[in-house]
Parts: C-alpha cells; structure tokens; sequence
C-alpha cells in the first residue's frame, strides 16, 4: 500500500444549480520519502487538493488515505507551508516556530522544545534574526521560518502550497536550493505544488502535470532522473532536462489549448467594411470567440 | 541606537510629534528643514489660535446679552484663574477647619475626661477643580463598566454567528438612543434598586455613570466583533493543524488580532463617554462640570457667560487630553506601528 494514496477524489464547491466541480477523479499514490511535484496553471485546484489532502476541507467522493489511516480532519502529521506564510504577525521568529514545539510535544521539557526550535532555525539559516517580527523580514526569510515551522511538527508528510509563488524570480532559485538542501537533510515525504515547471525538474522525484479547472484532473505521472544534487546552472545544458521539460510543458499547454477548444464559444458576424478605391467585394465574415 | 533616535521614537509613539524637530535641531541636524517642520507644526496653529482670540476679542465687545456683553478672551481669563484661586482659599479653609477640629478635640476630651468628641466634616461646596475630579471619576467609572460589558459580548459576537444575529437587532436600536433619553428611566432604577444603608457611592454619581456606560458601550462592542471577525483564514488555518486547543486559539490568535480593534473601540467609547457625561450630570446633578455648567446658566450673574466659556474650553481639553491617552495605549499595542493612525 502507498504512503499517501488518493483514490478518486471529487470536489466542487457552490450550491445546487451554481455548483462548479473543481476536482474530478483524481488519482495519485506517493511512497515514503518521495518528492513528488504537481504543476498547472493558476486556478486549476491545486490549493483544493492540498487543503483536501491536509484535512481542511473533506472530498466529495472519494477517499484519502496516509498510512492505512483515512484522512478526516487537519493534524501535525501533515505539515503545510501555506502560500502566504501565515506567520502570526505579533510573534517573533523563534515564537511562531515554538507554537508548533510548545503544543505538539508538551511533555518534552522546557530544554528539549527549545534545543527543537534552535535546531530548526539553523535548518533554515535564521538563527540570527530570531527576535525579529515578521514584518522585519523579507518574503524569503518568511517563506524560511513558514518552513521550520512546518518541520518543526515532525509530519509526516509535507505539503507545500506553491511555496515560492509570492517571490522574486532570484530570491526564488536561493530558496529552490535550500528547500533541496533542507529535504536532502531527512528526506521527508513531500508534495509540493507549483506552477514553474523548472522548479518541479529541479526539485522533485515525479513531476504530476494537472489540467486547467474547472474539473480538473491529473495528467501523466513523468519521473525525474536527473541525478542528485541537481545543479541549476549545469542542468541548463542537460538534454535529458530539457527533454523533460518540453514533455511537462508541452503537455500543459496542449491541455490548456484543447480545454479552450472545448469550451463553448460565441459566433459574431463581423460589418462588411471595404476598404474605399481598392474595388474589393464586400461580404460579411464570422469570427469565433472562445 | 542613538539617543536621540531614541527620544524621537518615543515622541512619536506619545503623539508629542512637535518634539521630533526639536530633539533634531539639538542633535543639529539640518537646522533649515526642522525649523521649516516646527513652523508647520507649532507656528501655525499658533497663528492659527492667535487669529481666533483677536476675532473672539473683537466680535465678543460688540454683542449684548441679558446678562452683560459677551466675554471676550481676557475675561475668560481671568474667570478661570479666579476659579483656581477660589478652589486655593477653599482648600486653605479646609485645613484650617481641620487644625482646629484638632485643637478643640483636645480641649474638650481635657474639659469632659471620658467623653469623646465627635469629628466633624468640612462642609464646604466643592470647588471647580474638584468638580473636574468627580467628572473623570464618573467618566472613568462609566468607561470601566462599557468596557467590561461590550469586550466579552463583543467577542461572542465575533466567534459565534448565531450570537451575533441574536444580539443585533438590540444592538442597532439602542446605539442611536441619546443620554438624556436613558437618564430618566435610570435615575428612576437606580432610586428604586440602589438603597443601601450607607451609601459609598451618591446616587448622581451611580446614574451618570450607568447612563455614560450605556450610551458609550456600542462602539467598543462592534469594533470588537469586527476585530474578532477579521480574523485571517490562514492563521485559523494554523491552529487547526496544530491541532491548538480553544484557550491557546484564544490567546495566541483571536485576541492579538482583535486587540487593535478593541482598542479603537475603546478610544471612541472614551470620547462619546466623556461628551455623554456632561448631558449626564447635569440632569443628574452629579456635582461634576455638567453641573458646573447648569448651576451658572441658572444663577444668571454678569460671569455666567464667562464661567460657561471656562467649562466649554475645560471640557474640550480634557477630552483631547484623554484621547491623546487612549492613542497611546492604541499604538503600545499595536504590533505594527505603520497600520495605526
């Protein structure tokens, strides 16, 4: 049986006749001490499938599973690092990181808890700004402690919300690395969500492409064989990379070009206009919108 | 950091905005810039106000009344010094009652061995400071119990849906209802309820303040429902994967986040508590400056008109005095100083 195992899952939102499907039948096993990316375009359901994946909000269909265990509500066990941090603003660094230590391991002594957080400040290279407020911080630094906090739990597996989508394109590859570095130190179980597909190559064990929503699904799993550390500048040359990353891409786009066709569209007849003195006859065109 | 950084962050978190250029100008920085910034910010109103008393002088000399002319701002003046000095020789009077309370005692218990003489009390009226006195006691009192009442309901309000659909409609047809509306039926209350032995409290005092609490209640208790609603969904999102119990939610998420709402609520329940006191006290007759008020516009003397002028500007600074206050503990609590203003 798979480590996370999710075997059918629909989930819609909205009323009666309003309610749209966002994910239809989706199917997805992951083994313990996977990397396993999910990319798609903005909209198509992807932080639906880590808030159902997560237990924040429960499926329509279908059933979740981690280790032989129905997924039914949010817990420790599964750590998420949400796209906006979600810090709490009036804590410090060390604190936001102490409230998973302080609640989740309350018989450890007052030492243990702390040497627990000290260890994840250096995980994540922030011992020294550890009595910093989060509005002292840039996104990078917050998106770090959002991730010691998040490692901090001890999950079980680790879900990341398109984790660098809020940032600059620099600070961005800074944090791919140390995100590489951070899993390469215990080898959690992570499913990470992104919409850059060179981030999910670089980072991850099987890439999982999804369609664009409504109703959207997962497409063909691809396994990344890039050998470990994967260096961003080398890899630029790489021709099994690039062979991948057309394949991911290509399959996007392809999906989001045949979910366009797909979609109903409207027929408009265009007025004849003629140009004057070119002599042309005027007759009225269609165009079609979708 | 610098002293005198310092200093300027500590005059801006008081509100004493004024002091930054001139901690500045000592530090000798740009002398032409802060001097410009002092101009702005001290120059002006003072032009400002020395323009309004020429006006006052001018327009005041020129309207009669049935009591006499229109004071104008000398004598004003000299009305409000004269009450600080009344309030001086009634304070001298005291002691001297007392000193010879003393004397006197010892006379008699030597003239009469074994009885003991009784202690009398000074019985003069109270004086306009300590009217002052008993309308921030009043106020004060008032605020404590608005707030005891409009934070947790608020809270409620804020948590629970059904609690605040419940509590709504009361809450929308009592907040437009004025002081002097609320004072009769609670000044008949109080006489009917409040009828203890020795009283500690006078019942003026108890009605007025009953009356400023339920009139300056409905700010603190609707800021504090928004606050609590405006709760971030991630944050929530948090304590449930943490799995934190209700008391933790409470104290790590809910109220920091409500904190700086609760304490707008309170900074406004504050100024419509003291404008509502002034109402109060003089239906009530709480011998406070409302009272003050009352008292001179009865008397009809040839000050009235002056003493009244006194109050008004008494009044008008205390309350900015106490706004400034609460602004203060505002930004003390705010963890993010920029969002507060």
């Amino acid at each position: 049986m798979a480590f996370l195992n999710i075997n059918r899952v629909t989930k819609g939102f909205g009323q009666g006749g309003r309610r749209t499907c966002v994910l239809r039948d989706i199917n997805l096993n992951i083994e313990r001490g996977e990397f396993v990316a999910i990319v798609g375009f903005s909209g198509s359901g992807k932080t639906t499938l880590i808030n159902l994946i997560a237990g924040l909000t429960r499926p329509d269909a279908g059933v979740i599973r981690l280790n032989d265990l129905d997924v039914s509500g949010p817990g420790p066990d599964r750590g998420v690092v949400f796209q906006n941090y979600a810090l709490l603003p009036w804590l410090t660094v060390y604190e936001n990181i102490a409230l998973a230590a302080d609640n989740l391991f309350p018989n450890w002594s007052r030492e243990k808890r702390r040497q627990h957080v000290e260890r994840h400040l250096a995980l994540v290279n922030l011992a020294a700004a550890r009595d910093k407020l989060p509005h002292q911080l840039s996104g990078g630094m917050r998106q770090r402690v959002s991730v010691a906090r998040a490692l901090a739990m001890d999950p079980q597996i680790l879900l990341l919300d398109e984790p660098l989508s809020a940032l600059d394109a620099l600070t961005r590859a800074t944090l791919q690395d140390e995100i590489e570095r951070i899993w390469e130190a215990d080898q959690k179980t992570v499913v990470m969500i992104t919409n850059d597909v060179d981030e999910g190559l670089l980072l991850a064990d099987r890439i999982i492409p999804m369609t664009p929503g409504p109703e959207a699904t997962l497409g063909p799993e691809i396994a990344v064989t890039l050998p470990r550390p994967r260096n961003r500048k080398a890899l630029n040359h790489d021709p099994e990379f690039k062979r991948l990353r057309a394949a991911v891409a290509g399959w996007l786009l392809d999906a989001a070009a045949a979910k366009r066709r797909a979609t109903p569209h409207r027929t408009l007849v265009l007025p004849a206009l003629v140009a004057a003195g070119l002599g042309q006859s005027a007759t009225p065109r269609e165009a079609v919108i979708s | 950091m610098k002293i005198s950084d310092r200093l300027i962050s500590l005059f801006q978190t008081i509100g004493l905005t004024p002091l930054m250029p001139v901690v500045r100008l000592c530090v000798g920085e740009d002398p032409r810039e802060q001097l410009a910034q002092l101009g702005r910010m001290i120059g002006l109103p003072l032009l400002g106000f020395g323009l309004f008393l020429v006006a006052w002088a001018v327009t005041a000399a020129n309207v009669k009344t049935s009591i006499g002319t229109v004071p104008g701002p000398v004598q004003v003046w000299q009305q409000a010094v004269g009450l600080v000095r009344e309030h001086q020789a009634e304070r001298q009077r005291e002691r001297e009652f007392y000193a010879r309370q003393i004397e006197l005692k010892a006379r008699y218990e030597k003239a009469f061995p074994g009885k003991v003489w009784q202690p009398r009390r000074y019985s003069g009226a109270p004086t306009y400071l300590d009217q002052i006195e008993t309308s921030l006691e009043t106020v004060f009192a008032g605020f404590v119990l608005a707030s005891l009442i409009a934070v947790p309901v608020g809270i409620l309000c804020g948590l629970s849906r059904n609690f605040y659909n419940a509590v709504n409609p009361f809450v929308q047809i009592f907040r437009p209802v004025s002081p002097l509306a609320w004072l009769p039926i609670v000044m008949i209350m109080v006489s009917a309820l409040y009828t203890p032995k020795n009283p500690w409290l006078a019942k003026s005092f108890v009605s007025s303040a009953i009356t400023v609490a339920l009139c300056s209640l409905w700010p603190t208790l609707i800021n504090t429902a928004i606050g609590v609603g405006a709760i971030d969904s991630d944050h929530i999102n948090v304590a449930r994967v943490l799995r934190l119990p209700w008391g933790v939610r409470l104290r790590k998420i809910v109220l920091p986040t409500a904190l700086p709402y609760i304490f707008t609520g309170l900074r406004l329940s504050l100024g419509v508590g003291w404008m509502v006191l002034i109402a109060a006290e003089m239906l009530a007759q709480n011998p406070g400056l409302g009272k003050f008020v009352w008292d001179m516009f009865q008397n009809g003397s040839s000050q009235t008109l002056a003493l009244i002028m006194v109050a008004v500007f008494t009044i008008g600074i205390i309350g900015f005095a106490l706004d400034r206050l609460m602004l203060v503990l505002q930004q003390l609590v705010s963890y993010d100083r920029a969002a507060m203003r």
